[in-house]
């Protein structure tokens, strides 16, 4: 009864603050390639979906960002991998490591556009290249986590170094890597956006720069809301892949300390 | 004959020994020449025979443990299993740590066959095995619930049944039941009991409890800190099953006497 009832006032909530905006806007007369009131929002969302247009766009962003995530969690597994279970990788590898971490990759975005081009391949890169680092970095250190006691019974039965990995450090590793995964999923979207930003031929990046340049900032707006909508789409992929493989991490984290974080969290 | 053993003890057939460790001594590296942990240590532990080393924290026992567990290396003087130089980890022995450590990811039968995955055993036969000791330590019907599901006591009980799983010739205790409330603890030891009764493994447990030690042993051997060596050593003759009530007699109450006072001359305080 409780949870309906906070759900109503907070959709009640949301149909003020538009209410407010939408009278704001007509009330100070606020010109529209400024701010515009979401009675358009909603317009151009409605005109860009009835045509097809936003879908094309949509279709191609979505392209871009899924194969720029496989190919940057790939080579971020791999690579985080190598590093954490080799001190000589991570010896020599470590100062690359720590210099591009400090880099915004985004700004990479104009160079990968020289050196792939306009098409596809420029975003995927780009894409990749953001998406990697959260990953690696969460591998790496989720694969050095292994608790002394556990790495002890593992040795103690004789086991050899592949399966303390297999057994132990992967299963182990699974929740950092799926938290970097979760990051990587939305920076990869990043990536693509900004890569469409800087040049290309279609995608809803692309469509946002055009938009600009003749000033249909409620076009924008309701690109933006695509763009979170679909955010929290692929979020919420990563997130059910999560609940779903890592069952016994969230019920033995519920069983060692059910913080009050994680209920409001779930909410 | 081992020259150290005291006068006390009566001399016996050493042809049964699972364990034979001679004149060990551990020195861990570091400022000062290092820490002395283990000094010169002997004993034998026979076929089927249940010892207990008792001594407080920092006595070297655990160290003794990893030793024998195959787990640390660098040690001066000889340990062997069943007549084996042991220098590194064996398939035949199995080890049970202070915590559970049980894989979160794995149900109950998925931890208690991780020796059988790690030392590809016959799947099918091991199976089998893990539930006929499921059933012993009284868990059947939780092969498939998962650690999380499980009290303290059930999941150190899983611990035992995964030590014991391969069928190895020893079993080595770290202070099992240390994490454990003392009511649950107690109950444990019966059951443990109980569990050697039927098995008859041969097993090294490590205590930091004196009335532990007396009532689950047939050898005590008591341990004094700085440097790490044997102090005492006493045969626990007292009949099998014991009871817990057995802890309020006369007898018991004089192994604790004389292992306290073991205790106090190696400068221990309790």
């Amino acid at each position: 009864m409780r949870n309906v009832r906070n759900f109503t006032l907070r959709l009640a909530l949301i149909g003020l603050v538009l209410a407010f905006w939408e009278g704001a806007v007509a009330y100070f007369a606020v010109p529209r390639f400024v701010l515009p009131p979401p009675s358009q929002v909603f317009y151009g969302l409605y005109n860009g979906f009835g045509s097809g247009l936003y879908l094309d766009h949509l279709q191609v962003t979505l392209v871009e960002t899924f194969m720029g995530f496989a190919l940057g969690c790939c080579l971020a597994f791999l690579f985080g991998t190598m590093v954490a279970l080799s001190r000589a990788l991570e010896y020599f590898f470590y100062p690359f490591i720590v210099m591009f971490q400090a880099m915004p990759k985004v700004a990479l975005a104009p160079i990968i556009i020289v050196w792939f081009g306009l098409g596809l391949a420029s975003k995927v890169v780009n894409a990749a290249l953001v998406a990697f680092f959260p990953l690696m970095v969460n591998t790496i250190v989720g694969l050095k986590s292994a608790e002394e006691d556990r790495v002890s019974l593992m040795r103690s039965l004789a086991a050899n170094k592949w399966q303390i990995f297999w057994m132990l450090q992967l299963p182990n590793a699974m929740p950092y890597i799926f938290a970097g995964l979760e990051i990587a999923m939305i920076f990869a979207l990043i990536g693509a956006i900004v890569g469409e930003f800087v040049g290309a031929e279609k995608g809803l990046g692309m469509l946002i720069q055009s938009m600009n340049f003749t000033m249909d900032v409620a076009g924008q707006f309701s690109v933006l809301l695509t763009l979170s909508f679909l955010g929290l789409v692929l979020n919420g992929m990563v997130g059910f892949l999560r609940r779903r493989i890592l069952f016994w991490d969230a019920a033995s984290k519920a069983e060692a300390a059910a913080t009050s974080v994680e209920k409001a969290s779930a909410l | 004959m081992d020259a150290r053993t005291p006068a006390a003890v009566l001399p016996r057939d050493r042809t049964g020994d699972v364990i034979d460790v001679r004149g060990v001594s551990m020195r861990y590296s570091g400022a000062g020449g290092g820490v002395l942990a283990l000094k010169d240590i002997n004993f034998a532990v026979a076929d089927g025979e249940f010892m207990a080393i008792v001594g407080p924290s920092g006595c070297g026992k655990t160290t003794l443990l990893k030793i024998l567990a195959g787990l640390l290396g660098g040690f001066e003087g000889g340990a062997s299993l069943k007549g084996t130089p042991i220098a590194r980890p064996r398939r035949d022995i199995g080890v049970v740590f202070q915590s559970p450590v049980l894989f979160p990811w794995r149900s109950v039968l998925g931890n208690v066959m991780l020796p059988a995955d790690v030392q590809r055993l016959n799947k099918v036969e091991l199976r089998r095995r893990a539930m006929d000791l499921i059933k012993l330590v009284r868990l059947d019907g939780f092969e498939h619930r998962y650690p999380w599901e499980l009290s303290g006591g059930m999941q150190q009980r899983v611990g035992i049944v995964r030590a014991l799983v391969h069928d190895p010739a020893m079993l080595l205790m770290d202070e099992p039941f240390g994490a454990l409330d003392a009511m649950t603890r107690e109950a444990m030891n019966v059951e443990l009991q109980r569990i050697w009764m039927e098995r008859r493994k041969t097993v090294l447990f490590i205590t930091h409890s004196v009335g532990e030690a007396v009532f689950l042993a047939d050898r005590v051997l008591v341990m004094t800190p700085r440097p790490g060596k044997i102090q005492d050593e006493l045969t626990i003759d007292l009949p099998r099953p014991r009871a817990l009530e057995i802890m309020n007699t006369e007898a018991f109450g004089a192994y604790v006497k004389r292992i306290r006072l073991a205790l106090n001359a190696g400068g221990v305080l309790d």
